[in-house]
Formats: C-alpha cells, sequence, structure tokens
C-alpha cells in the first residue's frame, strides 16, 4: 500500500514537472506535447492504440511462452549431459555477446513483415536469461540431497525430476523476471525495423506525421503493458520462491 | 559375519585422512563409532554407503551392493517443498514405485509425528525435522543402516525415546551409527569403536540387551571409561 502511494507521488510530481517545463519553454506540440496533450490523445485514438497494442502483447505472449520452453529445454537437456554442457559453453557465451537487436533486420528480410520476427526476437532474448538462470539453479542442487536420492537408488531422471527441478525453480523465476522486462524490447523493435503493426509501428508513423502527442500515448501504453508483465512475472516468481522453500 | 569392512587408509586430494583403519562391522547389531570431529566418521559413513566424493580408499573396503544401505546423515536434508509425509515417501517415487503412504504415516506416528505429517520442513522444530529423517531412514527399510549423529539435535527426553524406538525398530538390523556422545554409545552399542588419527580402538561394550537403562552400573562405567579416552585425546599420527 505505501509503495502504491510513494508510486502515485512521484508519478504526480512527473507529471508537474513535465507540465511545468513544457509551459516554462513554451515548447511546441510537435517537439513535446504537455500531459494534457498526451491524455486527449490516449482518450481520442485509444481504439487504435488497444489494436496496436493487442499485437504487441500477442507477439511478446508467444515470444515468452517459447522463449520459457525452449530455455528450460536446453537447461534440462545441458543439466542431464554435463559433457554437452562443457563443449557448448563457449557456444553460449560468444552467441549471447551477439546484440539481438542488430539482427532485427535479418530476421525481418527471413521471416518478412508479419509476426513471425518479432516473435523470433522475443524468444532470442527470453531464451538465454530463461536457460542460463535455470541451468545454474539445477545445477547447485543441495549435494547432501543427491547424497540420499543416490543411496535412496534413485534414477538420474527421477532424481532430476523429483528433486533438482523443484530446487531450481526460484532461478528459473530470476530468469523469467528478467525476460519479461526484455521481451517487450524485442517485439517493439522488431516492429521499428519493419512491420505494419504493433506499438513500435504506430511509434514510428506518429513520429513520421509529428503525431508526437501519439507517439507519447503508445510510449505509455507500452510502459504499462510492460510494467504489468513484470508484476505478473514477480508473482509467479514469488510463488515458485515460496514454494520451493516450503513457506 | 562380518556386513562392513575397511581395512586401509583413505586419501583426499593426496592427504591421508584416515590412515590404518582397520574396522569390521558385524552384521545384525548395533555397532557405534565415536571420535573428535574432523577425525573422519562422517567419511566412514559415506565410504559404507558407496558416496566416494573425491576420497581414495586403499585398502580392502567391503560394502553392501546398491540398494542395501539406508543412510541418515548429520542434517535432516528434508525437501522443504515436500509435506514430512512425502518427505519419508521419498525413495519410493525416486524408484518409481508408487509409495506407502500409509506406512508413511505409521512410521511418522511412531516417531511421535501423528498429526504433523502434512507439515513442510519449515513448519518443524529442529527435533521434529530429525524425527522425519528417522522416520524416512526407516521407510526405507534396508538391512544396512547407517546413522551420523542421528538424535544430536533432541532434548533429552525425546533422544532417550527416540533411542528406545531406534532400537526396537532396527533390531537385528546391521546398524552402524556415528555419536559423540559416550552415553549414546554405551546405550546402544553392542560394539564401540573409538576412531583416532591412529585407527580404530575397540572398546568392550556394556553386557546386556539394548537399549541399556541408563542407570545400569555396567552402562555408566562404560560410559566413564569412554569420556576419559576421549578426553584424553590421542596424538594425530598425520
Ligand atoms: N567435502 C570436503 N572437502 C574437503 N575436505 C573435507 C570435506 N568433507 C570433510 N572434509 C575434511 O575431512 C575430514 C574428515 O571429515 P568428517 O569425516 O566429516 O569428520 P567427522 O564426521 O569425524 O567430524 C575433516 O578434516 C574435514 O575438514
Ligand atoms: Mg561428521
Amino acid at each position: 500500500m505505501r509503495g502504491v502511494i510513494g508510486g502515485g507521488a512521484s508519478a504526480a510530481m512527473a507529471l508537474v514537472l513535465w507540465a511545468g517545463l513544457v509551459r516554462l519553454f513554451d515548447l511546441p506540440r510537435f517537439i513535446l506535447p504537455g500531459p494534457g496533450a498526451v491524455a486527449a490523445a490516449l482518450w481520442r485514438d485509444r481504439l487504435l492504440l488497444a489494436d496496436h497494442a493487442a499485437t504487441t502483447l500477442t507477439e511478446i505472449g508467444a515470444g515468452l511462452v517459447i522463449g520459457t520452453l525452449l530455455g528450460a529445454l536446453l537447461a534440462l537437456v545441458l543439466a542431464l549431459l554435463p559433457g554437452l554442457a562443457r563443449g557448448l559453453h563457449p557456444v553460449l557465451i560468444v552467441s549471447q555477446t551477439v546484440p539481438v537487436f542488430a539482427l532485427a533486420p535479418i530476421l525481418t528480410l527471413w521471416l518478412g513483415y508479419g509476426m513471425a520476427a518479432k516473435i523470433v526476437m522475443a524468444v532470442l532474448i527470453i531464451f538465454f536469461p530463461v536457460s542460463t538462470g535455470f541451468l545454474h539453479g539445477l545445477r547447485r542442487t543441495e549435494p547432501g540431497w543427491l547424497a540420499l536420492a543416490r543411496v535412496m537408488g534413485g534414477g538420474r531422471w527421477r532424481i532430476l525430476w523429483h528433486l533438482r527441478v523443484p530446487a531450481a525453480l526460484p532461478d528459473l523465476a530470476g530468469g523469467l523476471r528478467l525476460a519479461a522486462t526484455y521481451a517487450p524490447i524485442g517485439a517493439v523493435i522488431g516492429e521499428w525495423v519493419g512491420g505494419s503493426r504493433g506499438l513500435g509501428y504506430l511509434m514510428l508513423m506518429a513520429n513520421g506525421r509529428a503525431r508526437t502527442d501519439l507517439l507519447f500515448a503508445a510510449l505509455l501504453v507500452l510502459v504499462a503493458l510492460t510494467l504489468v508483465l513484470r508484476a505478473a512475472a514477480d508473482r509467479l516468481a514469488d510463488r515458485l520462491t515460496r514454494h520451493a522453500t516450503g513457506s | 559375519m562380518t556386513a562392513l569392512l575397511l581395512r586401509g587408509s583413505a586419501l583426499r586430494g593426496g592427504r591421508v585422512l584416515l590412515r590404518d583403519l582397520d574396522l569390521a562391522v558385524a552384521a545384525g547389531q548395533w555397532t557405534c563409532l565415536l571420535g573428535p570431529s574432523g577425525v573422519g566418521k562422517t567419511t566412514i559413513l559415506r565410504l559404507c554407503a558407496g558416496l566416494a566424493n573425491g576420497v581414495e580408499w586403499r585398502g580392502r573396503l567391503v560394502t553392501p551392493g546398491p540398494g542395501q544401505v539406508a543412510l541418515m546423515a548429520q542434517d535432516d536434508l528434508l525437501l522443504p517443498w515436500l509435506s514430512a509425509r512425502d518427505n519419508v515417501a521419498l525413495g519410493a517415487r525416486l524408484r518409481g514405485v508408487p509409495p506407502d503412504l500409509a506406512q508413511a504415516d505409521r512410521l511418522l506416528a511412531r516417531v511421535g509425528l501423528a498429526g504433523r505429517a502434512g507439515h513442510k520442513p519449515a513448519a518443524l522444530s529442529g527435533g521434529e525435522r530429525q524425527r522425519v529423517a528417522l522416520a524416512r531412514t526407516l521407510m526405507e527399510d534396508r538391512p544396512v543402516i547407517l546413522l551420523d549423529e542421528p538424535f544430536s539435535a533432541l532434548d533429552a527426553g525425546t533422544r532417550a525415546r527416540m533411542q528406545d524406538l531406534a532400537a526396537e525398530l532396527l533390531a537385528r538390523r546391521t546398524v552402524l551409527m556415528v555419536t559423540h556422545d559416550p552415553a549414546e554409545a554405551a546405550r546402544l552399542g553392542e560394539a564401540i569403536h573409538i576412531l583416532t588419527g591412529a585407527g580404530a580402538e575397540r572398546i568392550v561394550p556394556p553386557a546386556g540387551p539394548i537399549p541399556r537403562a541408563v542407570e545400569d552400573p555396567g552402562l555408566l562405567r562404560v560410559q566413564a571409561a569412554l569420556l576419559a579416552r576421549l578426553r584424553a585425546g590421542v596424538p594425530c599420527a598425520a
């Protein structure tokens, strides 16, 4: 509750500062529209905004689901095959240094202007934090538990499923939190590079037509969307962590 | 009949951990292993359980095959996300057979946790958690049981009750119990060894069946002798 009040207070202060700046320097609308103008655009173009937000949200959602599944799967395979993990380690390190955003034009070239390229962008961004976070957790299972499980006669797969996976859920959740923050960026950059739908496309179009108020409105929607995603990821992470610690 | 035999030396990273050990554990009785901290008692139990983890054994090592041993470690090692009941039944799940939850509940009742079967470890006290770990060990129903200071976290009254219970439920099994408590060794040991840097030394246990009465004069004499022996210590051979 105090967080909500604090957040509200700082948002109000930012609004006042914003409105003050626009007044003080008498900024034209196409450079920086005031909060009132953005709010008006938000209302007037609500259907347009909602339509494009739905596209972006779909891309993010699909990217999150596919990226999480693939990332978790890779972590499980590498946890079971440490030899393969050692071999793949340098590949993974190098692949993580490739800025995914730089791939956006290539993906658009390969996959076209539709949703696929944006989803793949989001998948690429989500995949690594999820797989490295989960694998890290799978690798540091309490050694005493593993010894006990071995004496009990547990097989590798069952030990993985009953012991290592539940114990690593908080680490998977940590990866998901990162993923939820970065997935929208991936989708929007994909839309910038090539597309005819989504909040990223709408911002680019508004910019071209000097509709700076609409650009800011789209930006606000994107921020709100990211915050909601992030809050959902936080809640999931809390639940997984509470489950793993039994509290 | 000898169930466990360790004759030789244990090394970790080239350093001698246990020198010239000669420890034979007879089948079908309780053997207690006493000794100062860090002398290698836990290492011996792990060797018996087939958990090498960086320890190299030079000499003869006779241990039961896989599936013959149950191990109760110093820590309770309960899985925090499972209820007490599911922790007790963990072994069956790891082996891929349907767990006998009714038996798990019976064993929990035997260790005095009838009303706690559904509780997660975080909701249990340290002593209660150790009793769940004991129930899990009993649930495994193995011929050879390795206990590593199993009752050290319990209050005196509970400890005495758990000793009685374990002695009853594990009668005629091969039990190797590590303890730092001379009273416990004198109460439960049908064979007693003190482990020092210079090997294992055999101490004659009190007469009579276990669990022995704490006021038994024979028990008190052995307890005093064990304590004197531990206090004197032995210069480390290494
Ligand atoms: N995982 C480990 N790595 C390195 N040294 C260890 C490890 N575990 C135990 N030791 C060392 O081995 C010796 C014997 O340990 P341990 O068998 O646990 O003794 P005890 O159970 O008698 O207290 C100690 O000196 C301890 O510090
Ligand atoms: Mg120990």
